[in-house]
């Protein structure tokens, strides 16, 4: 069983926030952009510690890419924030072209992502953002797992050397690694070491798979569990370790089932060792308005599906 | 229906939106206030609609472009008979169709919504391509849509601005809502659009200017507007976010929040009851 650092509840954007405060402080090419969701997205913390540095482009999301790509030109270390689904289905282009192939280190910093967004509805909830970010060259891309690891991913982004997507969440979730849990993009943190089966998780299934991982283990399943907290570069051999070692694979996002983790950890399988795997992510559908708790039970990813295709995949298994 | 009839039905909706909001405990309560007035002479007067058959196809098309502000257009549509009004309570709940943000009717929309809209920046592209197809069939109908003063931000408004002005769209109407207002402050703090009027003469459309929340001043300017001269037009109307609400009036924090209970109680108390009555009666008000 994990040991929880604490049961606090803490917003991943406020880590982002609070990680931009202390990288302002510490390097002055720290530059932020804000599209009118300054206060929602927390770059409001920026904004009042360094307003020279701090630029609103308005409502204007490829405005806002193309601008970062200038910025980044001249040499600014760049954070272009809004919204999930328009930070990146707006301005694709503009991050295919002044960013990714241009290969300008921007980051691109997305709060709000996934269906517990909520209330909102389809339309805010961006579920396909990993799969259209992950298919660009040079493009890295990041979902952090609470408030701490947002922090250390935020911090970690400026000395990463190419532009990188950082998917992270609106509401308060649990915070359950500390300030000294590694964080290297590109390393699956293993979070459980177990045998039958291995949960990859990413974002705020991480913690759904905890839970699970409670269940599962009460009925004698010993679970392997990998935060999968950055799909490209994907960890290919922590992947591929654990499906010689346990011979079954779940993944676990809150995201479009075609093109995410899910896709992402089956191109590996595929190419290597081809194992069973199933998939708890949404179903080629749209969301819609609901709590957040609400919706991940009704669109299948929560901690019971994650249970669920535990017991799927086990009977699967070659014996 | 005379303004004397319609500022009723305007400060009814004013209360479905509040009671709504507190139900809903999310949601925007600043916009849909301040443009209560326009949708009352909107549906009640000025547009041509059949609610029992909202395909029509002699209607006048109507696309809310800002989608957040729905929650004036969910009350409208209810209360001009496209849905009864007892679903207003279900408002950005699971499994209703009032979504958060407008959706189609096929899913979870309700009947009156043409189009999805959520994503700000769209809606001027699709009314442009509503009016070429209209103005290519040679059919009468006029094409209207509603857009907030920060979604001009966007830079589709300005492509869609450009693409009317180049087509004649005489039989398209824009209308803002130039509350002076969006998300993180007021809109010359985040990013300036004036001279607005000015902008939109310079690609090509008649300006009028109006005050939105002056009923005879707004149908005036629609009058003016259905001339049609060769040029689509752009209703430029002066708006008060939360308008009717004493304390959310020109503040733009009222955005994007409800009121809570108390804040919800003391708008109700400014707003006096209608003979149209409520959608429902809290345990408070028995
Ligand atoms: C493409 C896009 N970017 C950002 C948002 C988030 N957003 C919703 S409403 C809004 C402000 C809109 O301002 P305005 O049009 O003036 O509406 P008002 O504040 O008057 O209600 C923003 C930034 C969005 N819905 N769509």
């Amino acid at each position: 069983m994990l040991k929880l650092a604490s049961t606090d509840m803490k917003a991943t954007r406020l880590g982002f926030g609070e990680a931009l405060v202390e990288l302002g402080h510490e390097n002055p090419n720290v530059v932020v952009l804000g599209a009118d969701v300054t206060g929602s997205v927390r770059t409001d913390l920026f904004m009042k510690a360094f307003p020279d540095r701090f630029f609103s482009v308005g409502i204007a999301e490829q405005d806002m890419i193309s601008t970062a790509a200038g910025l980044a030109v001249a040499g600014k270390i760049a954070f272009a924030s809004t919204y999930g689904e328009f930070a990146v289905g707006r301005p694709f282009d503009q991050i295919r072209q002044s960013l990714a192939y241009s290969r300008l280190p921007v980051k691109i910093c997305a709060s709000h992502c996934g269906i517990t967004v909520g209330p909102d509805g389809a339309t805010h909830q961006s579920l396909e953002d990993i799969a259209i970010m992950r298919v660009i060259p040079h493009m890295t891309v990041a979902t952090p797992c609470d408030y701490f690891e947002t922090k250390k991913m935020i911090k970690a982004s400026i000395h990463w050397n190419h532009p990188i997507y950082i998917r992270f969440f609106r509401d308060n979730t649990p915070v359950f690694t500390d300030a000294q849990t590694p964080m290297e993009f590109g390393k699956a943190n293993t979070l459980i070491n177990g045998t039958d089966v291995t949960v990859i998780a990413c974002g705020l299934q991480v913690w759904e798979a905890v839970l699970a991982e409670e269940i599962l283990a009460g009925e004698g399943i010993s679970v392997r569990l990998l935060n999968m907290h950055t799909i490209k570069p994907l960890d290919k051999d922590a992947i591929i370790k654990a499906a010689k070692e346990t011979g079954a694979i779940v993944t676990a996002e809150d995201h479009q089932i075609h093109g995410g983790l899910g896709g992402a950890v089956a191109e590996v399988l595929a190419q290597s060792v081809p194992t069973p795997q199933e998939f708890v992510a949404v179903r080629d559908t749209f969301g819609e308005s609901g709590k957040g708790e609400e919706l991940m039970r009704k669109y299948g990813i929560a901690k019971d599906d994650i249970v669920a295709a535990v017991k799927r995949v086990l009977s699967r298994k070659k014996k | 229906m005379t303004s004397s009839e319609l500022k009723p039905i305007a400060r009814q909706l004013r209360r479905d939106i509040m009671k709504m909001l507190m139900i809903s405990k999310s949601g925007h309560s600043g916009g849909p206030l301040g443009l209560s007035d326009i949708f009352a002479a909107l549906y009640f007067k000025i547009l041509k609609l059949d609610p029992k058959n909202p395909g029509w196809s002699e209607r006048d098309y109507f696309f809310l472009s800002a989608g957040h502000l729905c929650p004036v257009w969910y009350a409208t549509l209810a209360r001009r008979g496209f849905f009864p009004t007892s679903k207003l309570s279900t408002l950005r709940q699971i499994n209703s169709n009032l979504q958060g943000h407008p959706a189609p009717s096929y899913t979870h929309g309700v009947p009156g919504i043409e189009i999805a809209s959520g994503a700000l920046g769209q809606g001027l592209s699709v009314a442009v391509g509503c009016a070429l197809a209209v103005t290519l069939d040679k059919k009468p109908n006029s094409v209207y849509c509603l857009l907030g003063d920060g979604e001009l931000n966007e830079g589709q408004v300005w492509e869609a601005m450009m693409t009317a002005g180049h087509h004649k769209l005489a039989n398209l109407i824009a209308i803002v809502d130039r509350n002076h207002c969006q998300i993180d402050n007021r809109t010359d703090k985040v990013m300036e659009i004036e001279p607005l009027a000015d902008k939109w003469r310079s690609f090509n459309w008649n300006v009028i200017e109006c005050d939105g929340n002056n009923i005879d001043d707004f149908l005036a300017a629609v009058d003016k507007a259905k001339v049609r001269n060769g040029k689509p037009t752009v209703i430029i109307a002066q708006t008060i976010m939360g308008k009717g609400v004493s304390f959310m009036e020109d503040d733009y924090k009222w955005h994007g929040v409800p009121p809570n209970e108390e804040q919800g109680k003391k708008a109700l108390s400014e707003l006096a009851p209608t003979e149209m009555g409520d959608f429902v009666t809290f345990d408070w008000e028995k």
